[in-house]
């Protein structure tokens, strides 16, 4: 599917951008996981979709109004890859700087991820555990009688 | 899939690899890219994989949906617990250096174990979703 | 043309961005409500990295010699995003799916039709 192969390109963008962990992440997830939930939707709903019988003038408009007031809003943003923008002169430094005697693991990515932000870290965690326990509840209860698995539901 | 015999022979020499992989980005994280939640994801790929040639049954016999949960729930209480840890010995709520005397040894056992739980929380999500969307049935 | 050149990541990523948004709004099927929330979510992962570049540096790994390395920052954030993208899709998925099972269609319209009959 179109969706994946935008995610694998998407994470050969991201080796270009220096940020292999996520590229990494992005292929795994992307061209991997979600296609196949995709499939897996597709083939328990209806493939076809139904021809749209308003039209599209007035979303498109709203979506244009929308990237030209964007488009406006990016002359103000630092030029791309300028070591100067402000991005890179908050808190940034101090990690680069303090991993190696603090922490001393080679990729400064995981010292981040898992040290200077654990509370965030935990919390995605938390999201993760919290939507596949709504998926559960959502498609683990019985369905049919013949369910061969229905002891396991939730 | 039971004709496809190419296929069921190929993904059998193939499961082993993508699990060792993932076990290798589990614990190289540290060093190159890597981590608890790409881990994760390769590791639930390769028994997506499994589930999808050998059929949902006999992925369900490898990972009982019950397994599954306490695994989901342990994951995220080991990065907690780590984080209690922490406190216990007198520092602040998920700060790693006071888990040993060394505070950078402290940080590496930290930083180990918290990905472990991240790894375990993503890899038993993924796998417990797909076998949730496939068990739907039509 | 020199404000092309200096911001076109932004660019590229509010293009990405608009065409999320487009399908979202102008779409009623509801799996393709979440294909479009999908672009819009990786266009969003793109603006972060694009922002985290830094001219002249590598990826964020120590090996030994002073080097210029990227914002690693946006990284992690980013890192993490992705798996929770994930997780929420499967999440969404699911609902259509029991959408699906208690309406038989994945049309808003035809919903929205059906919830105004009593």
């Amino acid at each position: 599917m179109l969706s994946g192969i935008y995610s694998l390109l998407m994470a050969g963008a991201f080796v270009v951008l220096d940020a292999v962990d996520v590229a990494f992440t992005e292929a795994a997830v992307g061209a991997g996981i979600s296609t196949v939930l995709m499939l897996g939707t597709l083939h328990l709903t209806r493939s076809r979709e139904k021809i749209p019988t308003h039209g599209a003038f007035l979303p498109l408009a709203v979506v244009l109004l929308t990237g030209g007031i964007l488009l406006y809003a990016t002359t103000g943003m630092p030029a791309f890859g300028d070591p100067d923008a402000p991005v890179h002169t908050h808190v940034a430094p101090r990690y680069i700087e303090e991993t190696p005697e603090k922490i001393d693991v080679p990729n400064i990515v995981t010292a981040v991820l898992a040290s200077y932000r654990g509370y965030d870290t935990m919390g995605e965690v938390t999201v993760i555990f919290t939507a596949g326990v709504g998926v559960m509840l959502m498609l683990g209860g019985r369905k049919r009688r013949r369910d061969s698995d229905k002891e396991d539901g939730v | 899939m039971r004709h496809h015999l190419v296929l069921r022979v190929v993904s059998k020499l193939l499961i082993p690899f993508i699990l060792l992989f993932g076990l290798y980005v589990q614990f190289h994280g540290d060093f190159g890219p890597g981590g608890g939640f790409q881990a994760g994801v390769i590791f639930a790929a390769g028994f997506i994989l499994y589930a999808l040639i050998f059929g949902r049954e006999n992925a369900v016999k490898v990972t009982p949906p019950r397994v599954l949960q306490a695994l989901m729930a342990f994951g995220l209480l080991l990065y907690a617990s780590v984080g209690v840890v922490g406190m216990i010995n007198g520092g602040n709520f998920l700060n790693y250096s006071v888990l040993r005397a060394d505070g950078v040894a402290g940080q590496h056992l930290g930083i180990l174990l918290i990905e472990l739980g991240v790894g375990i929380t993503v890899a038993a999500v993924m796998i417990m979703v797909f076998l949730m969307f496939t068990g739907r049935g039509r | 043309m020199t404000a092309f050149l200096e911001h076109y990541n932004y660019w590229i990523a509010i293009f990405l961005m608009m065409a999320g948004f487009y399908t979202v709004v102008a779409r009623g099927n509801l799996v393709k409500k979440i294909v479009g929330l999908n672009i819009f979510q990786a266009s969003v992962f793109l603006l972060y990295i694009s922002m985290g570049k830094v001219e002249g540096g590598t990826a964020p790994i120590l090996s030994g010699k002073p080097e210029v390395f990227s914002n690693p920052l946006p990284h992690v954030l980013i890192l993490t995003a992705i798996v929770v993208g994930v997780a929420t899709t499967a999440l969404g998925l699911s609902f259509i799916v029991r959408i699906n099972e208690s309406y038989g269609t994945t049309e808003e319209d035809e919903i929205q039709h059906m919830d105004d009959e009593p």
